[in-house]
């Protein structure tokens, strides 16, 4: 199962193996990751699951999905080209080691 | 086509072999009024089971039906989330373009949807929703003894809502009748769908003429909509029924959340005390009574292809129906589902669906929620019930018809 870390604004880092095709999202809140809220569940309707993907790891993660561009500017932390909503990220094999900054806050 | 025999306009299948068959109506008006042992029933039966009653299959355990609610590519949502197939008759009123569709055109109407509705724009309206809170439970308060589904749960949202969609017509029977009429369109024909129907003849005149753009005004979510027509993301014609959309589905549904909140609050007493000492648990406690009483309790989808659930082959036109409500309790889900808890943090709750079709209102009915509890948790120190508290039948809905309730000051 591919692994996915987590480092939280305040440097803790928590490593997750998510089931496949779950989403980074997911996995932060089946695994108890503090700095992911999602109150929406995945439905792409809040920006509550922002995180922002590491430089070394952009390329991967391919771009953002139609309409993730509106809902990050919901975001409560700066967005920068690297933001992401965790819930358009679906883990798969290819990206078994992914490194996920968390924003300050989340609401 | 021709040929095919028809049940609730859609087409009658043969179940799957060895697939659970559960002689039950759904939709019965004791089943509605009180529906945890049908709910239990369907769980304990099997992942799918197929209802002979309206030729239908129906999920209740918690895994599949958020599996199946949120595939939209196998399971499609253009033609009904009813038991009407719009594929084989004519639906009862044009469809929705946002949730009676699918991809791509879904996507273009989800967008500027949620946009207008995005947290950013809702922040704006805190305000605004704090202060009418504010001055309807004070006016409550003062009175002591209340019918909650009609003084509350009705009246706040009638109060901010059309303010929000900057509607200039306002009927608070007409707004909240739509709404009902809308979801007990999605069952059966029973005698609730043959009411709304009747009851939809009269008010959608109404509801159309209010969604036109001369009786909006300019500073509301409606001109939002009609603006990015303007700029060519949807048609001019797609604008009124979108604002019809919010209509359909931002009047009723908040009306029921809130009341079912307060009838939460009314039976849970510790955990109003544990509210007001903690405000700030007051966003997971919406999630909790969301989980704990599904306000939308039933929709469906039509299988767009052959295909599978849970192992079984599905056919191409079989309606499934998503018992919401069922997968809620789903103990193997939540552990201990009937207790209510307002920190449990329900991640995951199907109270507003999953995927692509997620309540696209779902920030303004949380908004709406805090604002109405949040100023009941300072004056209020205890709600308690002031008579009998009974479920109104609805095909889709979960809410009260009656909430009698006295409430203590602080």
């Amino acid at each position: 199962m591919p692994k996915v870390t987590y480092i939280e604004h305040d440097g803790t880092e928590t490593t997750l193996e998510a089931a496949s095709g779950d989403s980074v999202m997911e996995t932060a809140i089946a695994g108890g990751v503090d700095g992911i809220v999602a109150e929406c569940g995945g439905s792409m309707m809040c920006a509550t699951c922002h995180c922002y993907v590491d430089d070394a790891w952009i390329e991967r993660t391919g771009t953002r999905s139609e309409g993730e561009d509106d809902m990050l500017e919901s975001a409560v932390c700066e967005v920068k080209p690297t933001s992401r909503l965790s819930c358009q990220i679906a883990m798969t094999p290819e990206l078994d080691g992914l490194v996920v900054h968390l924003p300050e806050e989340q609401v | 086509m021709r040929d095919m025999e028809l049940i609730e306009g859609h087409r009658a299948i043969t179940p799957p072999e060895g697939m659970p068959v559960w002689d039950v109506d759904p939709f019965d008006t004791a089943v509605l009024s009180d529906p945890d042992a049908y709910y239990a029933g369907l769980r304990h039966r099997g992942p799918v089971v197929y209802i002979p009653r309206w030729s239908v299959l129906a999920l209740g355990q918690y895994e599949t039906t958020k599996a199946v609610f949120s595939d939209h590519e196998n399971f499609v949502s253009s033609r009904g989330v009813g038991l009407n197939d719009f594929r084989v008759g004519d639906p009862w009123r044009p469809p929705s373009i946002i949730l009676e569709v699918d991809p791509p055109d879904h996507t273009r109407t989800r967008r500027v949807m949620s946009r207008a509705l995005s947290p950013k724009v809702v922040k704006t309206m805190a305000g605004m929703f704090a202060e009418a809170a504010e001055q309807l439970v004070d006016e409550l308060v003062a009175r002591g003894r209340i019918e909650a589904v009609e003084d509350l749960a009705e009246r706040f949202p009638i109060t901010v809502f059309p303010r929000v969609v900057g509607m200039r017509d306002v009927d608070q029977r007409i707004l909240v009748d739509y709404g009902a009429c809308v979801f007990n369109s999605m069952g059966p024909d029973n005698a609730l769908r043959r009411a709304a129907t009747a009851r939809a003849k009269e008010i959608a005149p109404w509801i159309m003429a209010a969604c036109a753009r001369e009786r909006l005004t300019e500073d509301g979510i409606g001109a939002m909509i009609y603006a990015d027509a303007d700029a060519g993301e949807i048609g001019q014609d797609e604008a009124p029924l979108l604002v019809r959309s919010l209509l359909s589905a931002g009047v009723d549904t908040t009306v029921t959340g809130i009341g079912n909140a307060l009838y939460c609050f009314a039976a849970n007493p510790g955990e109003w005390d544990r509210l007001r000492a903690e405000p700030k648990l007051v966003r997971p406690a919406i999630e909790e009574v969301l989980r704990y009483t599904s306000p939308v309790h039933t929709f469906g989808r039509t299988a767009g292809r052959d295909c599978e659930i849970a192992g079984y082959p599905v056919e191409e036109g079989t309606k499934i129906l998503c018992v919401l409500g069922a997968a809620n309790l789903d103990p193997d889900k939540w552990g201990d589902p009937d207790t209510f808890r307002i920190d449990r943090r329900p991640m995951g709750h199907m109270g507003f669906g999953a995927g692509i079709h997620g309540c696209v209102g779902q920030n303004i009915a949380r908004g709406e929620m805090e604002a109405v509890l949040t100023a009941l948790a300072r004056k209020v120190a205890r709600i308690e019930f002031d008579g009998d508290a009974p479920w109104r039948p609805n095909n889709a809905i979960h809410a009260l018809d009656k909430l009698p309730l006295k409430l203590i000051p602080a």
